[in-house]
């Protein structure tokens, strides 16, 4: 088994740490797994994204050609990556600010206006949460409570506030499933 | 201990930390910052010495004074750093001084980029600096093995009064993997008899690596040889992947290795023979193996990030046995699985040859796919 995640967004989206809770949980659980980061001369504004790879045998390649799952956090992410899933895989569009609609037709599309959803909650930098929870309700390799038990060890100590808010955003993710094809 | 999940930078520099660095000298650039970064706020916490030189020049120079107490040394940089270092490489060297670097390598030549690459392989491995020395190499492919041949090149810079270089690219520097860091250990407080530490009520001692008399110049120059032979002979390590039944193998280290890795997996799934051998010294270079290896596989693909440097080595040793062919990605470009595959495939359709040059076959399949080039 492996499977392959990347997520994309703006610098300031929560992009690299949605990556390291994925990852966090999966090493907890006893998988292998890597992270990477794009680690261009980039910053707050510019575009990101990681690679988590979770396996059930040793990881080669760190970075793949065609990932099973991609989660784009805005448009530039969208235009850049929706021709690389993996044919029958997953992408998971952040509807609040992307503008249009994906056009692939042998992929799987989960739609969540994750930001709407984050501001909801009160605060739209669980927008990474909600949709991460979405990731995970159609991916089901690790739960919202693994993910929430690393939010409490990994979330710095002033946010540590926000973790029912965080775990409230991953449940509402979560209710953006995948209708049966 | 339990695992932790690690970033490769800020792996190696606590576990250079737990396997006793005294001193810490060193010059930021991408993508190896994380560990001078860390180890600047690590070490003196310890009370421990860090000094962010004012350059890679002054860095290296450090190491070469440190070294001479004999204390546990170590600096880090990325490629053109590294090229900055050369200089002071060569001369701790000769003055036959154990000290540790970490060469985190990026996409060139020149500037380039901060992308991962494996370019340095020849400056790293056939010296770089001038004048005849050997430093021992050590290229891991994974976080844990990161972290385990951090302190490996500690031990042996000490055994064999010599360089040793970890060689990472950008990929293994940045990259986040379980890995189980090792337990504190004390730090020296017994120093090798040439260690300079104060001179009082002996006779002082001189380090350097000046010999007027080029006899006396050739004497350390077999002695350094001599004790690289020692190093030749018991100090070479390597791993291979289904080998046992293969007729085909990948030769390929770090990075590449792990990428060449998936590429074998896939092409066994397609009922192709390959295996995979991954030098982890590529000084001392498993030449032994890699002869064997020759003798009886029908072809061997080598997968670097440059533009055939390990190919040369390879190449010295397979001396026309097995047909060898080359994939490289060189200017900061991780190869995809798939475009291994390709190639496995290209080989067990018996596309190999004996004949010319592999690089020279490369570079016409590259410049056919990148007709701007």
């Amino acid at each position: 088994m492996q499977v392959e995640i990347m997520i994309a967004g703006f610098g300031g989206q929560g992009v690299l740490f949605a990556g390291q809770l994925l990852a966090y949980a999966a090493m907890n659980k006893d998988y292998h797994v890597t992270w990477y980061p794009s680690y261009g001369p980039e910053m707050r504004g510019g575009t990101a994204n990681c690679t988590v790879i979770i396996a059930d045998e040793e990881i080669g390649a760190p970075v793949v050609g065609y990932p099973q799952v991609i989660m784009v956090m805005n448009r530039p992410s969208l235009d850049k990556y929706e021709g690389i899933v993996k044919p029958g895989g997953f992408l998971i569009v952040n509807t609040s600010i992307i503008d249009r609609a994906v056009e692939r037709k042998d992929i799987q599309v989960i739609n969540v206006p994750a930001n709407q959803i984050a501001e909801k909650i009160g605060d739209k930098r669980m927008t990474n949460m909600v949709m991460l929870g979405a990731l995970l309700a159609n991916l089901p390799l690790l739960s919202n409570e693994e993910i929430a038990a690393e939010l409490r060890t990994h979330l710095p100590q002033r946010h540590q506030n926000l973790i029912g808010a965080n775990i409230q955003a991953l449940e509402e993710g979560a209710r953006f499933q995948q209708e049966p094809a | 201990m339990t695992k932790q999940l690690l970033k490769g930078n800020v792996a190696i520099a606590e576990a250079a930390v737990r396997y006793g660095l005294q001193a810490y000298f060193g010059y930021p650039i991408t993508p190896q910052t994380e560990l001078l970064e860390y180890l600047s706020k690590r070490m003196p916490e310890l009370g421990r010495v860090f000094v962010q030189a004012e350059s890679e020049l002054g860095a290296v120079n450090m190491v070469y004074g440190a070294a001479c107490t004999g204390a546990r040394v170590m600096s880090s940089s990325s490629s053109p750093g590294v090229s900055l270092m050369l200089e002071g490489l060569s001369y701790i060297a000769g003055t036959e001084l154990p000290a540790v670097f970490v060469d985190v390598m990026r996409g060139g030549p020149g500037l380039g980029n901060i992308a991962p690459s494996q370019q340095d392989y020849n400056q790293i491995v056939h010296g770089g600096g001038h004048g005849d020395y050997y430093p021992i190499v050590l290229a891991p492919a994974n976080i844990q093995e990161a972290i385990d041949y951090i302190g490996l090149a500690f031990t042996l810079a000490e055994k064999y009064r010599s360089l040793a270089i970890l060689l990472i690219d950008g990929c293994l520097g940045q990259m986040m993997e379980p890995a189980e860091l090792p337990e504190m250990q004390p730090v020296r407080t017994v120093y090798p008899a040439w260690a300079a530490r104060g001179a009082a009520g002996r006779e002082p001692i001189i380090h350097t690596s000046i010999y007027l008399n080029p006899l006396d110049q050739e004497k350390t120059n077999l002695r350094i040889l001599s004790r690289w032979r020692e190093v030749q002979a018991k100090e070479i390590r390597f791993r291979g992947y289904y080998l046992d039944d293969a007729k085909y193998a990948i030769i390929a280290f770090g990075t590449a290795g792990r990428v060449a890795l998936s590429a074998v997996r896939a092409a066994r799934n397609a009922g192709i023979k390959v295996g995979m051998f991954r030098p982890i010294t590529l000084a001392p270079f498993p030449a032994q193996a890699i002869r064997e290896l020759s003798e009886r596989l029908e072809g061997i693909l080598v997968v670097e990030m440059n533009s055939g440097q390990m190919l040369e080595d390879v190449l010295a040793n397979t001396h026309n046995r097995a047909a060898v062919e080359f994939y490289g990605r060189p200017g900061g470009n991780i190869p995809l699985a798939d475009d291994i595959l390709t190639e496995i495939k290209r080989i067990a359709q018996g596309k190999s040859t004996l004949n010319g040059h592999p690089r020279d076959r490369w570079v016409d399949r590259m410049l056919a796919a990148n007709p701007g080039a």
